[in-house]
């Protein structure tokens, strides 16, 4: 157990390496300046676009750049070339918010994806099945940001109040039920609509790892015993297929945070992926980096926790 | 006479309603794009320049002389969205086209040699996994300058690590059977070893990753069109017809909706097709 910690430390470490090289190599090697404003402007002497160079390390070798920028992002003093803010300050303020839309999509994509693949299980090859089975399909292919937008539209029409950001702003609330409620609804709608696709995912790896469990030794052994279908397939296959359902945690983590850029942007949300949008735009490569930087240390996170979770639900699993 | 594989397949796909229906609406779209394409216009009744502006006539709502509606500069959005047909579609299989180029050559060499150079290889697809691609291709293509053939290359570029494993997969089962062997054993050339007899047999789900690969380039490149990344206006995509529309979202609805549903309807049949083809080429042991 400690050596399958420390090994797969080290083998983080590595890809964290190999991430990092990779986005450095990105932003350095396609054209375009990060001060594209200065080239616009026929005030802005080449003088002076030497000295924002300079500022910003652009003008030394590239195995340098990297150097300053890796030591930076670890120690804290990278700054962000909008507003020379520290990156990492910049990005610790919109991490609780993405952390918490994402924690929320994730357990979403679980509850849901898992009760309509036992759905589609227990009525495998029948209507039911086929029904499910096309529902995830267009689970899959709604684009994110076309039904964001209608459920923004709906809301404001139907409700009367914008969903924008993580509360109602300018309201008084009465009682703190109320100030609960208010932040719950602001942050599930976004996380719902983002959990979209996952729910269908896990639906079909639900479905296809209970048909699984139920063509098992064991659950004829229980059938032949004169248990009830509903004792069969809730207590014994049920068990059984949850398992690898949480390897799937890895694969839904860099399409929720990928995701989650496009819905924070429509719902105005203030997390990591608003905060990329804006950086791209204004072509910010510190915070860029450091964006990918802290996504993948997430990603790469969330897929320990799933091997380790892995492992402790189920004993069979040796971890080396 | 007993059928050959390809022939199974076949039976087995035209056998799946699903399959068959979404097929034949993707070739319909492929149809329309190509018109739209060579000729630019033709005659169906509706107005024929995309860019055509009408101010006298804008927010119209669909009616039988603009069956889908004008936007705010009184262009036709039928007219327009027939136009963002062949982008969508030049974008999901130039896009798929880079990426299986990639995809094939990584993991056929990661494959095919084994050994510390498959464990590197992998790393690097490993690698490449933990980046969140949305927001990867939105910086790049942010640098590069938004046009439909960045759009489409960085699309290709970042998405490939999937057919890459699965390529070396199947080169890793391949590579051990008696006609590999026999062939290593002729002397021939690696070259012709990978290409002319382990791909061929990895053809199908290659295939299948293919089909299923130009849907998600598809919604890529709308959700960038729709945050301004994606190609350009005055062209008209699904993606940008949606941006221009919500500024008047409460007095027309139809410049969100129907956009928004040639994304949907598209995408489905790609991931229908995909799954109907999957289906039909399994072997009898993967069936559950």
């Amino acid at each position: 157990m400690v050596s399958f910690i420390i090994r797969r430390f080290l083998i983080t470490g590595v890809l964290l390496v190999v991430i990092s090289l990779v986005s450095f190599a990105i932003f350095t090697l396609t054209p375009g300046s990060p001060f594209p404003w200065a080239d616009l402007n026929p005030k802005i002497t080449p003088a002076v676009k030497e000295a924002f160079r300079k500022k910003f390390h652009l003008d030394q070798p590239l195995y340098k750049q990297y150097a300053f920028i890796m030591s930076g992002m670890l120690t804290g003093k990278l700054t962000s070339i909008k507003d020379e803010r520290p990156v990492l300050k910049k990005i610790g303020e919109r991490l609780p918010a993405t952390l918490r839309l994402n924690v929320a999509s994730l357990v979403i994509d679980m509850i849901f994806g898992i009760t309509l693949g036992v759905f589609a299980a227990r009525f495998a090859g029948r209507w039911p099945d086929m029904l499910t089975s096309v529902l995830a399909f267009v689970f899959i292919a709604l684009p994110g940001f076309w039904i964001s937008y209608l459920v923004v539209i709906f809301l404001a029409q139907t409700v009367g109040v914008p969903l924008l950001g993580t509360y109602s702003f300018g309201v008084d609330f009465k009682s703190t039920w109320q100030l609960v409620f208010d932040r719950l609804w602001h942050l599930f709608v976004p996380a719902i609509v983002l959990a979209i696709g996952g729910i269908a995912v896990q639906s079909r790896y639900m479905r296809a790892s209970m048909i699984e469990s139920l063509s098992e030794d064991y659950i004829r052994t229980a059938r032949a015993k004169g248990l009830s279908d509903d004792v069969v397939l809730y207590k014994h296959a049920f068990k059984n297929s949850v398992r690898p359902l949480i390897t799937g945690i890895g694969y839904l983590l860099p399409a929720l945070i990928g995701g989650s850029l496009i819905i924070e942007t429509i719902f105005a949300y203030p997390g990591m992926g608003r905060l990329a949008y804006e950086a791209a735009l204004e072509r910010d490569y510190p915070v860029l980096m450091t964006f990918n930087f802290v996504s993948a240390v997430l990603i790469l996170t969330g897929n320990l926790v799933a091997d380790l979770l892995y492992a402790f639900v189920d004993p069979r699993v040796r971890l080396q | 006479m007993s059928e050959t594989p390809r022939q199974r397949v076949k039976r087995r796909f035209l056998e799946n309603k699903q399959g068959v229906a979404s097929a034949v609406f993707l070739l319909l779209l492929a149809i329309i794009a190509a018109l739209f394409a060579l000729f630019g216009a033709f005659h169906l009744g509706i107005p024929t320049d995309p860019n055509r502006t009408n101010l006298a006539l804008k927010l119209v709502p669909p009616s039988l002389s603009h069956w889908l509606g004008t936007d705010n500069l009184g262009r036709d959005v039928l007219t327009r969205l027939l136009h963002g047909t062949y982008i969508s579609l030049t974008v999901g299989f130039v896009a798929v086209f880079v990426s299986l180029t990639i995809g094939i050559i990584f993991g056929a060499v990661s494959g095919y040699l084994g050994g510390w150079a498959d464990d590197v290889l992998m790393r690097v697809v490993d690698a490449l996994m933990c980046f969140p691609t949305f927001p990867l291709i939105l910086t790049v293509v942010a640098y590069l300058g938004p046009s439909i053939w960045n759009v489409v290359i960085v699309i290709g570029l970042v998405s490939w690590t999937g057919t890459a494993r699965l390529v070396r997969a199947e080169f890793l089962t391949l590579r051990e059977t008696e006609y590999v062997r026999a062939a290593k054993g002729l002397g021939q050339r690696h070259a012709a070893i990978i290409f002319r007899h382990i791909l061929p047999n990895a053809a199908a789900p290659i295939v299948v990753t293919a089909v299923l690969g130009v849907p998600d380039a598809i919604l890529t490149e709308a959700g960038l069109s729709f945050l301004g990344f994606g190609v350009q206006p005055p062209q008209a995509t699904w993606g940008n017809i949606i941006t221009d529309g919500k500024a008047y979202i409460l007095d027309a609805w139809w410049l969100i909706l129907f956009p928004g549903l040639a994304i949907l309807a598209t995408a489905l049949a790609f991931y229908l097709t995909g799954e109907a083809l999957r289906r039909a080429a399994q072997t009898r042991t993967e069936r559950k």
